[in-house]
């Protein structure tokens, strides 16, 4: 379709405002971390690290934020096992059901997460489990699994089988097949499902309130602390983190596979 | 000695190897079971304990939950005006989030599927992508920020003679747009990028003005797109009490009544029935979805 200059000034600029809406939120709160106002006014009144020297002597950050590191390496942990295994069972056998495991593997994520959040915590009272990390690593690994599986899946579907009946026939067995052609072929795939499946987990406050008992994950952390008028300042330091923690895994997942970007979760 | 050993260690490998190739059905088992024993027993597990919980009853005289299969909890969401109010407007909010997402998508992703060059688009993917993956409470956390009285759009719409709409459900529903708006935009991007060009040109060449391609042609192509985004935009919407906490200013979603009932007030089972409301609001979505065919573009 042919388009004139002026159609194509206007969609480049409302490309450019929909971009600046996404991503004003973000800087404002980056600035606001180094505003010297405890209140956040508009403009900024001056510029300090104060509140970042705050926010590193407070321990209860430093709890938070390695409890939330820890969960998020052992969702990642279960997700990349679970995921992986789902994404070969679906890709190489035909069996009944099939199509039900790629449902049942989005089912955690695609239910609102209310619902996830409580039907976890009842679960987890009834059999007793006191709730901490452990609640946690289940409840995150639940709904990380489907990056896994969606990331190798599709790297599965991309890449021939040719090569590992060629590893076959010049004689090597299954585990010699698997380890020098299939995983290699594999291992960018599982590394940015397991970046996201991290920054997921790092990230995801709805459930967690709902598992974690009297534990602060960082997210948690900010809920507790956003309404004390006296932490704002620090709140917006640890906002800061948060979102770097994540936004970094997510990047390099990105740059890593080409399945990882364009896959809504 | 370790030689041996490790001898005899591979000829167990390899004769494990063999047995399992000759068992596909073993080996499909064992694939299968972890993911699937995982999934079946932690997450439906609890969706089917928290079903029964809803049947349950609490005793707010003796703060506790008694175990005898009631309809009382069903009874009181259907009848109690709260909660016919609270889910029309959490149904209402989620709708107008899906239109506002769908409006605002539309744009970029035609600008990223069919005008921006190959690296425009790559670079545009990954700005689209980072923040749907990333940063959910600190935005809407910034937000609050921004909303504030005298806050950031206070001041920035006062030389224009207006205000922001401070902590409100207008605020509400903002929020839930702006979050959600990345899940719109990556399925219409892609939807629009399956749409062969010699269709449009086709348009063109039968004397289509652009106004009428986009309306006859393209509209059409990319609805199941625009369908699937939504499946997101509305979940998401339904499921959520953190963004209404932070920025309604006290108007209540389905979500809020959910946490503070399992929370606060402990009343397990209420919150289960509650709960019910999203599940089956989504349920008749998804099968709505699924007759338009929504599913292939997820």
């Amino acid at each position: 379709m042919e388009r004139s200059p002026a159609a194509r000034l206007l969609l480049r600029l409302t490309t450019a405002a929909i971009l600046l809406f996404i991503y004003l939120p973000i800087v404002l709160i980056v600035v606001y971390a180094f505003n010297t106002n405890r209140v956040p006014t508009w403009p900024p009144a001056g510029f300090t690290l104060e509140w970042f020297g705050r926010a590193a002597q407070s321990s209860e950050i430093r709890a938070s934020l390695s409890l939330s590191i820890q969960a998020a390496i052992g969702a990642t942990l279960v997700a990349l096992v679970l995921g992986t295994l789902a994404a070969f069972a679906v890709h190489r056998f035909s069996f009944f059901g099939r199509e039900t495991v790629s449902f049942l593997v989005i089912l955690p994520i695609a239910l609102p997460g209310i619902v996830t959040g409580i039907a976890l915590a009842t679960a987890f009272k009834t059999i007793g489990v006191q709730f901490g990390l452990l609640t946690i690593v289940v409840a995150h690994a639940t709904f990380c699994v489907v990056t896994v599986y969606n990331n190798a899946i599709a790297r599965l579907r991309r890449t021939s089988r040719s090569l590992e009946e060629a590893s076959m026939d010049l004689g090597a067995d299954t585990w010699q097949t698997f380890r020098h052609v299939t995983f290699p072929s594999l291992r960018t795939a599982l590394l940015a499902g397991g970046l996201l499946a991290f920054a997921l987990s790092f990230d995801e406050i709805i459930v967690t309130l709902l598992v974690a008992g009297p534990q602060q994950t960082l997210p948690i952390w900010i809920f507790n602390n956003y309404l004390r008028p006296n932490q704002a300042p620090v709140v917006n330091v640890v906002a800061l983190l948060a979102i770097a923690l994540s936004v970094i895994p997510v990047y390099l997942a990105s740059r890593i596979s080409s399945e990882a970007a364009g896959v809504p979760r | 000695m370790t030689g041996t050993a490790t001898a005899a260690h591979r000829a167990f490998g390899r004769r494990l190897a063999t047995a399992l190739y000759r068992r596909p059905r073993l080996q499909l088992g064992l694939l299968l079971g972890p993911p699937l024993g995982a999934l079946v027993i932690a997450y439906l597990g609890a969706l089917v304990l928290l079903l029964i919980n809803a049947f349950w009853r609490y005793d707010a005289f003796i703060g506790r939950v008694v175990t005898q299969p009631t309809l009382d909890n069903f009874v009181q969401i259907v009848t109690a005006s709260v909660f016919r109010d609270v889910a029309v407007r959490t149904v209402l909010t989620a709708g107008a989030v899906t239109i506002a997402d769908a409006v605002i998508a539309f744009p970029i992703a035609y600008y990223m599927a069919r005008v921006a060059s190959h690296r425009t688009r790559n670079i545009l993917v990954v700005a689209v992508v980072l923040p749907l993956w990333s940063g959910y409470l600190v935005k809407v956390y910034a937000w609050r920020v921004m909303l504030l009285n005298g806050g950031f759009l206070d001041s920035v719409l006062a030389p224009i003679g207006l205000r922001g709409p401070g902590l409100s459900d207008v605020s509400a529903w903002l929020v839930f747009s702006y979050l959600w708006l990345p899940y719109m935009i990556l399925p219409i991007y892609a939807g629009l990028e399956r749409i062969p060009g010699s269709l449009l040109e086709a348009s063109a060449d039968l004397g289509a003005r652009a106004s009428t391609t986009f309306r006859r042609v393209i509209l059409p192509l990319t609805l199941p797109a625009v369908i699937a985004g939504s499946i997101f935009t509305f979940s998401l919407t339904l499921g959520d009490y953190v963004t209404p906490s932070l920025v309604a200013g006290g108007t209540q979603f389905i979500g809020n009544i959910v946490f503070e009932n399992i929370g606060v007030v402990g009343n397990t089972p209420l919150a289960a029935a509650y709960a019910c409301v999203p599940i089956v609001v989504m349920l008749i979505y998804l099968l709505l979805a699924r007759r338009t065919g929504a599913f292939e573009s997820l």
